[in-house]
């Protein structure tokens, strides 16, 4: 597989503080890819990095083979990138918006039949010609996303897309994306919504104070580090009983609800058959699946 | 190596919308500073015209006319590249520009030219709401078109350093009422500088402004207070030093990448 993006030993330091500290991470072409950390966990940094907004202190970015300091040019034709803050020209409409940054990509009326499809996608036909300033927030975040879109990118990078924007346009604005990468973009993202990210991403990396801390295929990596939970309602008088009984599980009871962490789903029918043997009675009983919320929580508690 | 057409491209978008950018608000970029200026001469002409000959031959309005006309020419050509910068780093939308191939030479071009075109409109309107006024023959045009041309460029180009390095607006209009405004007031578009004292004549001769506004008056005139000549020496001077000044900073990225 072609690589899209190449992060090498990467670092960054704002005076004694290491924002990013020797990350290595390759995001190949046509990958749904998802960067996750905690807030301040560098994530940002990262892409500022890669749009070069930001200069690394050392290693090197490179973008579609180019790196991103030296043959900047090159890079930044290949990459789309939706920034995280809200930010607008107060001076233009959106498809004034939309033609200027195509322009400084050296594309012109060729590429206008585009700009009229991303306004169409994201649902924005209709203030094709509203004042920025005068667009809600929800409104604004879509122009925003157009923006980086309209020199047809073949990396698109989308930093906290979702952050404040209602379901419908998530919605929306997923189903585009997919369009996108079936068609052959890369597609990388951030976001705080950990569901989409698993249900979108193909593979995620996941980044906490400056370093990778996990990078797999997310189903692959959500099976290696979290675990079946099975959840059994008991009555009050019965829960130090069944602590004893349970003692070499992991358990944790919290209002009549007895919570066992599965390492394997055997142990399931080996519990129920003690309980029995003890006499506990249960009145619920429900196992839940593991989910990358409960990953990413665990790996960057560690 | 991207191609030329398509750098050629980019270029001429920004400096579209930094020419729209302006335009949209015409009232206060253009039509606001020619008012300012029409009144000024109205009043000093109306109070010095009977009592004052700067040159010989040449009425106290018809000399005023040329720096006023240098002066808002320079002042907003200033403002142009210094309000949008300072604008974009505040309200955050310079990322967008930023985030695209333009280098910093494309940048510097289209702030520029755009700086000049909206000195040059400021300048010709005030020129000929004051032919209205008072007859004002040209001597000179190419000497006119030089100064105008180099002053704009001048200020122009000081108005990228200013909103490089300006971070907020107070500083901005800090640097706009504590070094531009005495600069442009203090090079004689009210007076020649042969009427000061010898101590400030040769203060005046530090000033850069005294030399645009020196040199654009010759060209109506075919009088002024030193050679035109050197007066276009030493402005292209201060030009080159300010825009390898400032191209060295785009180039950096000083205070706009972090």
């Amino acid at each position: 597989m072609e690589k899209a993006i190449v992060f090498k030993n990467i670092k960054k330091s704002y005076g004694s503080v290491q924002a990013v500290n020797g990350i290595n991470l390759t995001i190949y072409q046509g990958e749904f890819f998802g960067l996750l950390g905690p807030n301040g966990a560098g994530k940002s940094t990262l892409i500022n990095m890669l749009a070069g907004i930001v200069k690394s202190t050392s290693g090197s970015i490179k973008a579609m083979g180019f790196d991103v300091e030296k043959n900047y040019q090159e890079a930044r034709h290949s990459l789309g990138i939706v920034p995280q803050e809200l930010v607008f020209d107060p001076f233009f409409n959106v498809r004034e918006m939309l033609r200027f940054q195509a322009g400084y990509f050296g594309k012109g009326r060729e590429n206008y039949d585009w700009i009229d499809e991303v306004l169409e996608r994201l649902d924005l036909t209709e203030k094709a010609f509203t004042n920025m300033r005068q667009l809600s927030g929800g409104m604004k975040r879509r122009a925003l996303i157009a923006q980086a879109l309209a020199h047809r990118p073949p990396i698109i990078v989308l930093d906290e897309p979702t952050a404040g924007v209602d379901v419908e346009l998530r919605q929306r604005l997923w189903a585009f994306m997919k369009d996108l990468n079936q068609s052959g973009h890369t597609i990388v993202l951030t976001t705080h919504y950990l569901e989409e990210a698993e249900n979108l991403c193909k593979r995620v990396a996941m980044v906490n104070r400056g370093k990778l801390v996990a990078l797999d295929d997310t189903k692959k990596l959500i099976r290696k580090n979290s675990s079946k939970n099975l959840n059994i309602k008991i009555d009050s008088k019965d829960e130090q009983k069944v602590l004893k009984i349970l003692k070499n599980f992991q358990v944790f009871i919290e209002n009549e609800i007895l919570t066992i962490t599965l390492d394997k789903l055997d142990e399931l029918n080996d519990i129920i058959v003690l309980l029995k043997k003890n006499k506990i009675k249960f009145f619920d009983i429900q196992t839940t699946e593991p989910d990358l919320e409960k990953v990413f929580l665990q790996i960057t508690k560690k | 190596m991207i191609n030329w057409k398509i750098q050629l491209k980019g270029t001429w978008t920004l400096l579209k919308k930094e020419l729209l950018r302006f335009w949209r608000v015409v009232f206060q970029t253009v039509a606001a500073p020619v008012i300012t200026g029409i009144l000024y001469l109205l009043i000093f002409s109306h109070v010095l015209d009977s009592r004052t000959e700067v040159y010989t031959g040449v009425p106290y309005s018809a000399f005023l006319i040329p720096g006023l006309i240098m002066m808002s020419l320079l002042q907003n050509a200033f403002a142009n590249s210094s309000s949008s910068l300072v604008q974009s780093k505040v309200m955050g939308n310079i990322v967008f520009i930023l985030l695209t191939p333009l280098t910093y030479i494309q940048f510097f071009i289209a702030f520029l030219i755009a700086s000049i075109v909206r000195g040059l409109f400021v300048g010709l309107a005030i020129y000929v709401l004051a032919s209205f006024y008072i007859d004002l023959p040209i001597m000179y045009p190419g000497f006119v078109f030089s100064f105008a041309l180099l002053g704009g460029g001048l200020l122009g180009t000081f108005g990228i350093l200013a909103g490089i390095w300006a971070d907020r607006f107070d500083q901005m209009a800090a640097f706009q009422n504590f070094v531009i405004m005495p600069l442009s007031f203090l090079s004689g578009v009210f007076y020649s500088i042969h009427s000061l004292p010898p101590f400030w004549q040769k203060i005046s001769h530090f000033n850069p402004f005294f030399y645009m506004i020196d040199g654009f008056r010759y060209g109506f005139f075919g009088q002024s207070d030193i050679s035109p000549h050197l007066s276009v020496v030493i402005v292209l001077t201060f030009f080159i030093i300010l825009a390898g000044l400032s191209i060295r900073l785009l180039k950096t990225g000083y205070k706009l990448r972090g």
